[in-house]
């Protein structure tokens, strides 16, 4: 299912998750799934949002370049190879490149997980998903 | 519109005895009136009746900023104290302050030269103009205040700062003309983008921008995001204030006010005069200005002149944008850099926002000294992967070690981590002062 990321560049300082997540906590704004990639100097912050839309403004608000792009979300068994065979292998032996993807806090019930990666064909790897 | 035809479109050969007779008057005058001069007229064996051709200019001694400092503060006048009317002042970023006084006379004269100036790049007495350089000792909002009354403008002495009144006043009085540094235009759009409004949109047609050093890249910046034709002008408090030379809609060079102002280039480690095209020292020799006549003052502004007549039909030699000050230049490991050429390589960078911050490392003396380049994210260039934004970075360091000749450190920093200014920007910090 495609979902909206938000990320946000922040500087690899103290601090500044903090701001982050007090911008959107004073918009009452939850998080769902968050991942960070990070070099010594700067990060790249990796939200899915309750409300990407409300998030992003606020974030704005809050001084941040922020951008917003489609994701795919995917639910997986939790056991072991649940990862790996619903998503990361469909995905290469359809020739689609994941370049990143994180966990997703959903509770989807019993003994299942959701991930959250993106793709580099989006649309591809949409139907690759749905063919399962 | 070519508003004084009579001095702007003179016969070069006519221009220079206009020069060497006012050259001449003030050379007694400094002699005679202000002991700083005679002395140092004495100490390099020189009269003021060496004085026959305009050539004879190079026997004068220099004059520099530390001869405004030791002498402050009204060491260098060359009248009496009831005849001065008004003072300016310049920002002086160590020690005293530079102190300039008028005159009437100086008050009059500046005035119509500004009034030139406006006229130069297009501006008539239908433009409602917005002067948003400071007003106070800074030479700027007066200078260009009286100058636009003199043409007959409509004026908004918003003076600097309250960016959203700014803007708000720009929209509802039909602003056609802004006046301002280039860094606090950058700042008018970006707060009339906060607000939701596109300059593009609005009356503003015009911007007559100086007081700082900028580069042809961020002109282009300038003219894009607001909509608008982006002049350059230059001036300096120690001779007068805005109003020394200005482009005309051509934008090939600033028009040297040289009825009024004698400019030589120099080589500034020699002092030698250079031929027409040679990239210099700007020196300038005031040739009306009472209170406070200038001999020969260094600016340390880099620039070359041009003295082909322009197709405007204006006939006064033209300077190149400042290429930086001598002040300013960066020697890092034994390379001569410019802040104007740094800016120059982040805005030819798609997307990349003119708002930098060029920090040195000059404590460390036994050190090879450090360059690092900040530059801030926009949502332009800010992407979800990782690889895009090291690109970014090392697509910065290369190009800048292709132009600098030395490889610099980039470092991406959050929006507005750059100190804005709303007068002159600060480019240049060294890393103690972070």
């Amino acid at each position: 299912m495609r979902i909206k990321q938000v990320s946000v560049f922040v500087e690899n300082e103290c601090g500044r998750l903090e701001a982050i997540l007090e911008a959107l906590q004073r918009e009452k704004i939850n998080i769902r799934a968050l991942s960070v990639s990070e070099t010594a100097e700067f990060g790249i912050v990796r939200m899915i949002l309750d409300n990407p839309e409300e998030g992003i403004q606020a974030l704005r608000q809050a001084g941040f370049t922020t951008r917003i792009d489609w994701m795919l979300s995917a639910q997986i068994p939790d056991v072991p190879g649940g990862l790996l065979n619903s998503v990361a292998r469909p995905m290469a032996q359809a020739g689609i490149n994941i370049k990143y993807f994180y966990a997703y806090i959903e509770q989807v019930g019993e003994n299942k997980a959701m991930v959250v990666f993106k793709p580099d064909d989006l649309e591809k790897a949409e139907e690759v998903l749905a063919s399962r | 519109m070519i508003r004084d035809p009579e001095h702007e479109t003179m016969p070069r050969g006519e221009l220079e005895k206009l020069q060497l007779e006012r050259l001449k008057v003030k050379v007694r005058e400094v002699y005679d009136k202000v002991p700083f001069y005679r002395r140092a007229f004495r100490e390099n064996g020189v009269t003021p009746d060496d004085i026959q051709n305009l050539a004879d200019l190079t026997k004068l001694p220099f004059t520099s900023k530390l001869d405004f400092r030791d002498n402050y503060p009204y060491g260098l006048m060359a009248v009496s104290p009831d005849q001065v009317v008004r003072i300016h002042s310049s920002s002086g970023t160590t020690g005293k302050p530079v102190i300039a006084p008028y005159t009437q006379r100086d008050v009059d004269t500046w005035s119509e030269i500004m009034a030139r100036t406006l006229a130069t790049c297009g501006t008539t007495k239908d433009d409602v103009l917005q002067n948003a350089y400071g007003y106070g000792l800074f030479t700027g909002g007066l200078g260009f205040h009286y100058g636009a009354e003199r043409l007959g403008a409509l004026v908004i002495p918003t003076s600097s700062g309250n960016t959203k009144r700014q803007v708000l006043l720009l929209q509802d009085l039909g602003t056609t003309v802004i006046t301002c540094t280039p860094s606090y235009a950058l700042i008018l759009h970006e707060t009339a983008s906060e607000m939701g409004i596109d300059l593009r949109d609005s009356n503003l047609r015009l911007g007559i921008l100086g007081a700082e050093p900028w580069s042809e890249q961020m002109r282009r910046d300038i003219e894009e995001r607001l909509g608008i034709l982006a002049i350059n002008v230059y001036g300096l408090t120690e001779v007068i204030g805005p109003g020394v030379s200005v482009e005309c809609p051509n934008k090939c060079g600033m028009h040297i006010a040289e009825d009024h102002f004698l400019v030589e280039v120099i080589d500034p480690e020699t002092g030698e005069q250079l031929p027409y095209g040679g990239e210099g020292e700007l020196v300038i020799t005031t040739l009306t200005k009472e209170a406070q006549p200038v001999i020969r003052f260094r600016t340390r502004d880099i620039t070359s002149i041009d003295p082909e007549p322009c197709e405007c039909g204006r006939r006064m030699a033209r300077m190149s944008r400042i290429a930086g000050r001598s002040d300013d230049m960066l020697i890092v490991r034994g390379v001569n850099v410019f802040p104007s050429q740094i800016e120059s390589v982040l805005l030819n960078v798609e997307g990349v926002e003119p708002h930098y911050l060029i920090v040195v490392d000059r404590q460390h003396v036994f050190k090879s000294d450090e360059l690092e380049i900040w530059v801030e994210v926009s949502e332009k260039v800010f992407s979800d992967e990782m690889q895009k934004m090291e690109d970014l970075e090392k697509r910065l360091r290369s190009e800048m070690d292709s132009v600098l000749g030395i490889s610099a450190r980039i470092k991406l920093v959050e929006a507005k981590t750059v100190a804005r200014s709303e007068g002159k920007a600060i480019r240049v910090v060294d890393r103690s002062e972070l």
